[in-house]
């Protein structure tokens, strides 16, 4: 039974990381580069949702709404000011200033709400489910984030297959400038995908620290790579892959952490990862691309 | 003599220029140090220079030349440090002389890391780009959590290892625990000092420089340009890849070595992820391929922070906002664009009537 509530635990960690590493995976397909910022932008999704819940008081599910507000329009800030004039820069440019923009957060709620971490308190309020005679229990956290995390996985897959933005999107991931020559505007679809990137990652932000409640300036850097892990283990690029990544990863680490050692729970993340990769080099849902001469 | 310095080829005088630089900037540093011209932060400092300039070099070497980027730089500096720190440790006192015993140290840092390098390099050097990134900083997460957890210890009847804790090792009563799981090894005798280091990273310095400029350094930055036209003439891309990959983890372990013998204490936690990054940092500020830009870039950013003490909390925003306007200077088209236009080379071309060449700033 106790394997089977870990299952649960994993699947539902894996869950929040698919949200986040749906952030990494649709920025890597349309601009290819790596949004190192990602992991601090639910750091700051946090602090929002505590500042305006447990200081203001206002009703959970307002502030969840005022932080994707909040955190959208901070994605489309930092795309704009660090990101866009770098469209055409090598890679590792745009990464080393991803970077950056990851230490000017950490640093920025360092500084605005001190070094102590806080204990934030839950955003859901329903009551835990007790099943199999009080032997199997479900938090209540877990009946949200599950459901949750299947509804924003497929309507994102529908809107991304089916609306005019998402067909822009695909097109923009596959040949810029054949996208420009279809009448594609693509700084605003890059835009775009910013500005879900950065929703999502408060709303992750509200489900992760829900569960573990301890928020500090540096909280989201972890969680970051670990979503940038699943979404390489999906196959960065695609939306179906990050969801299976994402769940895999949450499954593994929990599962390892509960068998195998506390300490080394990462590193058995890590270590399937590789493993992963050498098999399949793409990620499990990744396009292979044979080099043409 | 003059005739001698003419005829050398330009590999071999622009290696000889940055060791004369170096040389001097040494020789400076010492007076000012032995003569007490010399604030204690930047004392503090001196060997860091050193061993973060050796990391710059060697991860230039992966990333500048083999052209491979690499987010795991510090686990083999991690391997480099532990090694030595624990050979140090077990030999201070069957080995007295310090000359040699240190000297045994760096090999063994620097040949335990270029081992990883290889079994590393064979199973990542598979993947390229971002897929590589993403292995070499799973990598480097590996080494940090295991030397976390791992407990060695010794007494007379040998050595005793254990993934638990210190009493799992059940040692005897004249027992020692070398690691201690998180605390690291601690008491690691100082050996390390200013005039080891320089000499360590010119050392560094002319094996990188040597290798870039050799038959295999061609060979690897053929491989870096366009790899399958490299293999169509017959280039072992595999063989050379893993040679520079090695290459570098070995250095970057020698890095490690002065790191453990310099502040005595080490802890698997110090190199994470983020020490990988900031020795990136060091790289890209410095220009990628250039070995001299790496040493200034890491040179400053081991001082500059110190410096800016007197900001307090404001330090690292300030070091962040600087961060990226110096790379949205260096690489966004619409500066460079304006770099040209308004280029000193250009303004200096206008008055005085001739196009000298411009020197290339820190």
């Amino acid at each position: 039974m106790s394997f089977i509530s870990h299952l649960i635990n994993g699947i539902s960690l894996g869950s929040v990381y698919a949200i986040i590493a749906l952030g990494y995976t649709m920025v890597y397909g349309i601009a290819k580069m790596l949004n190192f910022a990602h992991g601090d932008v639910i750091m700051v999704g946090g602090f929002i949702i505590f500042t305006f819940m447990s200081t203001l008081g206002l009703n959970p599910i307002v502030s969840v709404l005022i932080a994707i507000i909040l955190c959208t329009l901070l994605g489309l800030t930092i795309e704009r000011i660090a990101y866009k004039p770098l469209r055409r820069a090598p890679s590792l440019a745009v990464l080393i200033t991803a970077i950056g923009v990851s230490y000017l957060l950490q640093n920025l709620a360092l500084l605005i709400l001190g070094a102590d971490s806080k204990s934030f308190s839950s955003v859901i309020s329903l009551s835990s489910l007790s099943l199999a005679d009080g032997r199997l229990i479900i938090s209540g956290e877990t009946l949200v984030t599950i459901p949750l995390c299947i509804v924003i996985m497929t309507t994102l897959n529908i809107y991304i297959r089916k609306s005019k933005v998402g067909r822009a999107m695909i097109a923009v991931s596959e040949d810029k400038d054949a996208a420009v020559l279809m009448g594609i505007n693509v700084n605003k679809t890059i835009a775009i995908t910013f500005a879900i990137g950065s929703s999502l990652a408060a709303v992750a932000s509200a489900l992760m620290f829900s569960t573990y409640p301890t928020l500090s300036s540096t909280a989201g850097a972890m969680p970051g790579i670990k979503a940038f892990v699943a979404a390489v283990f999906g196959g960065i690029g695609s939306v179906p892959g990050a969801m299976i990544g994402g769940i895999l990863l949450g499954v593994i680490e929990i599962l390892s952490r509960a068998y195998i050692s506390t300490e080394l729970g990462d590193a058995i993340v890590f270590l399937v990862l590789i493993i992963v990769l050498l098999v399949k080099p793409t990620g499990i849902l990744g396009k292979n691309i044979q080099e043409k001469v | 003599m003059k005739a001698k310095l003419l005829n050398m080829n330009k590999s071999t005088r622009s290696n000889l220029f940055t060791v004369g630089v170096i040389v001097i900037v040494y020789t400076v540093f010492q007076t000012m140090s032995t003569t007490g011209n010399m604030s204690n932060l930047l004392k503090n400092l001196l060997v860091a220079m050193c061993y973060y300039s050796i990391m710059a070099i060697s991860l230039n070497l992966t990333v500048g030349i083999l052209g491979q980027l690499s987010l795991g730089h510090a686990g083999f500096v991690c391997i480099g440090a532990f090694t030595s720190a624990f050979f140090s440790k077990i030999m201070v006192n069957t080995i007295d002389n310090t000359i040699i015993r240190f000297s045994l140290a760096i090999l063994i840092g620097a040949i335990t890391a270029g081992i990883f390098g290889v079994i590393i390099g064979v199973i990542v050097l598979r993947l390229s780009g971002d897929y590589l990134a993403i292995v070499t900083l799973a990598f480097g997460e590996i080494i940090k959590n295991v030397l976390n957890v791992i407990y060695i210890g010794y007494d007379s009847n040998g050595l005793a290892f254990s993934m638990e804790d210190t009493a799992s090792l059940n040692l005897m009563e004249d027992g020692v625990v070398i690691i201690k799981g998180a605390q690291g090894i601690s008491g690691t005798p100082r050996n390390a000092n200013f005039t080891i280091a320089v000499i360590l990273l010119i050392l560094a310095y002319m094996i990188i420089s040597n290798f870039i400029n050799s038959r295999s350094g061609r060979a690897v930055m053929a491989i870096r340009d366009n790899r399958i036209a490299a293999e169509s003439v017959g280039i072992n891309i595999t063989k050379y890849k893993i040679l520079a990959f090695s290459l570098s983890a070995a250095l970057a372990g020698v890095a490690g070595v002065l790191y453990s013998h310099n502040i005595a204490t080490v802890q698997s936690t110090k190199f994470g992820y983020n020490m990988s990054i900031m020795i990136l940092v060091y790289v890209v500020l410095g220009g990628m391929g250039n070995l001299r830009g790496s040493m200034i870039a890491a040179v400053i950013l081991t001082v500059l922070p110190e410096y800016l003490r007197f900001l307090r909390d404001y330090r690292m925003l300030i070091y962040s906002i600087v961060l990226i306007a110096v790379m949205l200077y260096n690489w966004a088209p619409a500066c460079i664009e304006w770099r040209k236009s308004h280029s000193l080379k250009d303004l200096i071309g206008t008055v005085v009537g001739k196009n000298r060449k411009e020197k290339k700033g820190a």
